[in-house]
């Protein structure tokens, strides 16, 4: 198994404003795997999500991993949300994979067909090697 | 409510996540994110099912109009899934034109039967919601 070496957590939220979202990412070599907790959906969460991939790829990092362990619930804008990260980065000629996800989110990617269109991972240091 | 009508965990998940996608349609595309205008929501309880009623004062769509988001060439769209998972996560859907003349969503989920269903279990089905019509 590869050693990552990981960078300090950086955190997207705004300070002192409850979100219904959190978002903190990290580098691992040249892979940012970016950790969300909360809600996606429709209003602050699908906002921060936006945010946080334009920043990332404002500073040239097109390889995305996004953790999805603690998103316990994403509504259909949160799903557009993250089809629309996914084409961004695509279109910057880089990748968008997903890692750990809830039995919800797993279940409401597989009745929309998207769960063909990600590459989703269960183990971080696979998912992060699978950027080679 | 769905919850003290005897859903379980799942289900509750499933009648919540309708309503929401049901109340943003309403707000988004029927009433065009107009404060002014109303959006009705009203739940029925009958004897075997919960019926709940979205209604808008927008100008009322056709179900047949909406796009099909499984469909190739809608998979990668941004939106467009709300419909979808409405038909998804309940046992019945269907848009009528409302008394305003706006659009009525009327979507039901069938009560557990006594006993069946745990209050905070899966109900004993999967989490998988079926596919509507």
């Amino acid at each position: 198994m590869a050693t990552v070496e990981k960078a300090p957590r950086r955190t997207t939220e705004h300070k002192g404003i409850k979100m219904a979202l959190h978002a903190t990412h990290r580098d691992a070599g040249t892979v940012t795997v970016v950790d969300l907790s909360g809600r996606i959906t429709l209003g602050d969460g699908s906002a921060l999500l936006r945010k946080t991939i334009r920043g990332l790829l404002d500073d040239q990092r097109t390889q995305i991993l996004l953790n999805l362990a603690d998103v316990d619930y994403i509504d259909s804008s949160g799903i557009g949300e993250l089809v629309s990260a996914f084409m961004g980065v695509k279109n910057r000629n880089g990748n968008l994979k997903l890692l750990h996800l809830t039995k919800k989110v797993r279940d409401l990617l597989q009745i929309t067909k998207l769960f063909t269109v990600f590459d989703v991972y269960t183990d971080e240091g696979t998912a992060i090697r699978s950027f080679d | 409510m769905a919850e003290a009508a005897g859903f379980g965990e799942d289900d509750c998940y499933r009648i919540g996540m309708s309503v929401r996608e049901g109340v943003i349609n309403a707000f988004h595309y029927g009433n065009q994110e107009r404060p002014e205008k109303k959006i009705h929501l009203v739940v029925d309880l009958t004897a075997d099912k919960m019926i709940i009623h979205v209604l808008d004062e927008g100008t009322g769509f056709k179900l047949s109009e909406v796009p099909d988001p499984l469909a190739e060439e809608n998979l990668l769209s941004t939106s467009g899934r709300g419909i979808f998972l409405m038909r998804a996560f309940m046992d019945e859907f269907d848009v009528v034109p409302g008394k305003t003349g706006g659009a009525e969503i009327v979507m039901s989920k069938k009560l557990p039967a006594p006993g069946s269903s745990p209050p905070n279990g899966d109900g004993g089905k999967s989490a998988a919601p079926h596919h509507g019509a």
